[in-house]
C-alpha cells in the first residue's frame, strides 16, 4: 500500500472566493442582521444613525451573498468534477451508500472515517440543504425588502413570497434561519477540523490554497 | 335621513345642493374637495374636477349592512363634534338603510332594503360593516330572520360596488380569529366575484371611504386597487415608512419600556412590538378622529389592524416576532435559537469525548 501523497487540486479559485465571501457575508448578515431583529445597541443622540447604518450593512451584504450564490451555482455546472452539482445529490446507490456509512461513521457504529478527494457523499447532501436554507434566506429576505422597495426586480427576487406566507412567518423564518446556519458553521468547522487530524490530507488548509492530499491509494 | 319619505330625494337633488342645503358656504364645499383630492393622492389640479363632479353628479343611494360587528366603523362615521366630513359623508350619501341610525324599524325597515334592492338595482353603493359567518348555514348571524350569508349575496350582488369597511367586513377580522367558531369570512369570500373595495382597519378611516365614494362620482371607475382588494391612494405604503417616528428608528433610538425615558421622548416602538413595519395604510398621514392623533402618535405601537388575520399573525403585540408553534408560551424565537446552539455544542463535545473514549487516538497511530 502506497503511503505517498499526491497534491491534488481540489477547489478551483471561484470555489474558494465564493467560499470566503460567504464567510465575510453570513458574519456581517448575522451581527446586523441579530441587530435589526433585536437592536441591542441604543443611540444616545438622534444625529447617531445606528439602524440606519446596520441596515445599509445587511442590504449590501445581502446583495454579495447573492451573487456570491449565483457565481457558486454557475461553477456547479462548468467547474471541476468537485465543485459540480452532481455531488449535492446522493441519489446514485454508490453515494447514497458513501453517505449511509458517513452517517454511521458520525454515530460511532463505524470506525472508518469518510473519505473523498472532494466533498464526501454526506457533505454535499448537507450543502443541497445548506444551499436551500441560503437561497430561502435570500428569497425571504428580499421579500421583507421589497416591502419598502418597490419595483419588478424586488417582486422577483423575493417580494412573491409575500402572496404565500404571512409577513410575521416570513419574519420568524428569516430570524430562525441564522440560527441554522449559525449552528450549520459550528459543525461545518468542527467535522473539517477533526478530518484534518484523521486523515492528514490538508483539509483546513485546502480551502485557501485548493490543494489537498491523498495517498496513491486513495487517488486511484 | 333614512326614513322612507325621504326616497323622493332619490332623483332629484345633487351633492352640492344638498350641502348648501345644509348650510355648507362654498368655501366648506371646496375645502372638503381639496380634502378628499389630497387624500386620494392627487395632484392639486383635480380639486376643481372633484368639485365639478360633486356639483353635476345626484347622490348616489347607499345601504349599510351591518353583520358580526361592534359598530365601531359606524361610530367612527358618526362621532365627531362639529360638521366634519363624516357628516358631509352623510349628506353626499343618500343612506337608504343603516341598521343603527335609520328611523324605520322592523319589517319596515327591511322592505326599504329590498325596496333599493329592486328599484335600483345596479345602482346603489353597499356598505358592509362586519364579517359573514358562513358555517352551519349561517345560523350565526340572522337579521329579520334572514342569514347574513343570504342578504349580503343578494345586496352585494345586485350593487353597482360593494364597500367592506373595516377589517371584519374586508377579511373576517376578530370573528375569523383562531378557531373561527361561526366560520366567519369578508365579503369577497362571501360573494365571490361583485366588485368589492376592501377597507380594512378597526376601524375604518372615514376620509378613506369618503375619498372612495368620491372616486367613484368623479372618475365613474373605483380606485385602483392592491392585491388584497384595498385602495392604492390608502393603502399603497407602508406605516413604518411614513411614520413620524422612523427617524427614530434610523438613529437607533428605541423605547424598551412603557414609562421610560425613550418612551416619554416619543422614541421609536419598534421594540414594544410595533407592527408598523408590516401594515399597509395611511394611518401616519390621515390620522384618525379628524386628524388628531393616531395610535403611534399617542404612545402605543400599530398592532396592524388593517391586515388579513391580524389577531391570529401579528399576535403577540407587544413582540417584534409570533411564538414559534410547539415550543411553548414563553420560548421566544431567541430561546429556540439558544437551545439550538446548545444541543449543537452539547453533541459535538459528546462527540469527541466518544471519539477519545472509543480509542480513536490508538487506530489513527496504527493507520500511519
Amino acid at each position: 500500500m502506497s503511503k505517498e501523497r499526491i497534491r491534488v487540486y481540489a477547489w478551483e479559485f471561484p470555489i474558494r472566493l465564493t467560499h470566503w465571501i460567504n464567510v465575510l457575508c453570513i458574519l456581517a448578515l448575522s451581527v446586523t442582521g441579530f441587530y435589526i431583529g433585536n437592536p441591542f445597541m441604543h443611540a444616545v443622540s438622534s444625529k447617531q444613525y445606528i439602524m440606519g447604518w446596520m441596515r445599509f450593512i445587511h442590504f449590501v451584504s445581502a446583495y454579495t451573498f447573492m451573487l456570491s450564490m449565483v457565481v457558486r451555482i454557475y461553477w456547479a455546472f462548468v467547474g471541476n468534477r468537485y465543485a459540480s452539482w452532481r455531488v449535492w445529490f446522493p441519489f446514485t446507490s454508490r453515494r447514497f451508500r458513501d453517505l449511509m456509512d458517513a452517517v454511521k461513521f458520525y454515530l460511532f457504529i463505524s470506525k472508518k472515517p469518510p473519505y473523498a478527494v472532494g466533498h464526501t457523499a454526506l457533505a454535499g447532501f448537507t450543502y443541497l440543504l445548506v444551499f436551500g436554507v441560503f437561497i430561502f434566506m435570500i428569497v425571504s429576505g428580499f421579500a421583507l425588502y421589497s416591502l419598502n422597495r418597490d419595483g419588478a426586480l424586488w417582486t422577483l427576487l423575493g417580494g412573491w413570497l409575500t402572496g404565500v406566507m404571512h409577513l410575521q412567518t416570513i419574519r420568524l423564518f428569516h430570524h430562525l434561519g441564522m440560527y441554522l446556519i449559525l449552528a450549520f458553521t459550528i459543525i461545518h468547522v468542527y467535522i473539517g477540523w477533526y478530518l484534518d487530524l484523521k486523515e492528514r490530507n490538508g483539509l483546513m488548509g485546502s480551502i485557501f490554497s485548493g490543494y489537498k492530499f491523498v495517498t496513491g491509494k486513495e487517488w486511484e | 335621513m333614512a326614513s322612507s319619505s325621504k326616497r323622493d330625494d332619490l332623483s332629484g337633488v345633487t351633492i352640492y345642493e344638498a350641502l348648501k342645503e345644509r348650510g355648507f358656504s362654498r368655501r366648506d364645499f371646496l375645502s372638503f374637495c381639496t380634502l378628499i383630492t389630497a387624500t386620494l393622492a392627487l395632484p392639486s389640479t383635480f380639486v376643481s374636477k372633484v368639485a365639478e363632479a360633486l356639483e353635476r353628479r345626484k347622490k348616489p343611494v347607499l345601504v349599510w349592512l351591518e353583520f358580526q360587528d361592534c359598530a365601531g366603523n359606524t361610530e367612527a362615521l358618526l362621532r365627531a363634534s362639529k360638521p366634519t366630513v363624516g357628516e358631509i359623508v352623510l349628506d353626499i350619501l343618500s343612506v337608504e338603510y343603516h341598521e343603527t341610525i335609520m328611523a324605520a324599524a322592523g319589517h319596515q325597515a327591511e322592505k326599504s332594503l329590498m325596496d333599493v334592492v329592486k328599484n335600483q338595482k345596479g345602482r346603489y353603493i353597499a356598505v358592509v360593516e362586519g364579517s359573514v359567518p358562513m358555517g352551519d348555514g349561517g345560523v350565526y348571524c340572522c337579521v329579520g330572520g334572514r342569514a347574513a350569508k343570504e342578504t349580503v349575496k343578494e345586496v352585494c350582488g345586485n350593487a353597482m360596488a360593494t364597500l367592506a369597511v373595516g377589517t371584519c367586513a374586508a377579511y373576517g377580522g376578530l370573528p375569523a380569529a383562531s378557531p373561527n367558531p361561526t366560520g366567519a369570512v369578508g365579503v369577497t369570500q362571501a360573494v365571490p366575484g361583485v366588485p368589492v373595495v376592501n377597507l380594512p382597519g378597526c376601524p375604518v378611516n372615514v376620509e378613506n371611504i369618503t375619498a372612495t365614494v368620491v372616486h367613484f362620482l368623479t372618475f365613474g371607475s373605483l380606485p385602483p386597487l392592491d392585491s388584497r382588494g384595498r385602495p392604492l391612494f390608502a393603502y399603497g405604503k407602508r406605516i413604518h415608512d411614513n411614520c413620524e417616528r422612523r427617524a427614530h428608528f434610523d438613529a437607533g433610538q428605541f423605547v424598551r419600556q412603557w414609562g421610560d425615558e425613550g418612551h416619554r421622548k416619543g422614541w421609536c416602538l419598534y421594540e414594544m412590538g410595533c407592527k408598523g413595519p408590516e401594515t399597509f395604510k395611511n394611518c401616519p398621514t390621515v390620522k384618525y378622529n379628524e386628524g388628531t392623533s393616531w395610535p403611534v402618535q399617542a404612545g402605543h405601537g400599530c398592532i396592524g389592524c388593517a391586515e388579513p388575520a391580524f389577531w391570529d399573525r401579528m399576535a403577540p403585540f407587544y413582540r417584534r416576532l409570533p411564538q414559534p408553534p410547539g415550543f411553548g408560551v414563553e420560548s421566544t424565537a431567541d430561546k429556540v435559537g439558544a437551545g439550538l446552539a446548545a444541543v449543537t455544542g452539547a453533541a459535538l463535545v459528546a462527540h469527541g469525548i466518544g471519539r477519545i473514549l472509543s480509542g480513536g487516538k490508538k487506530k489513527e497511530e496504527e493507520r500511519r
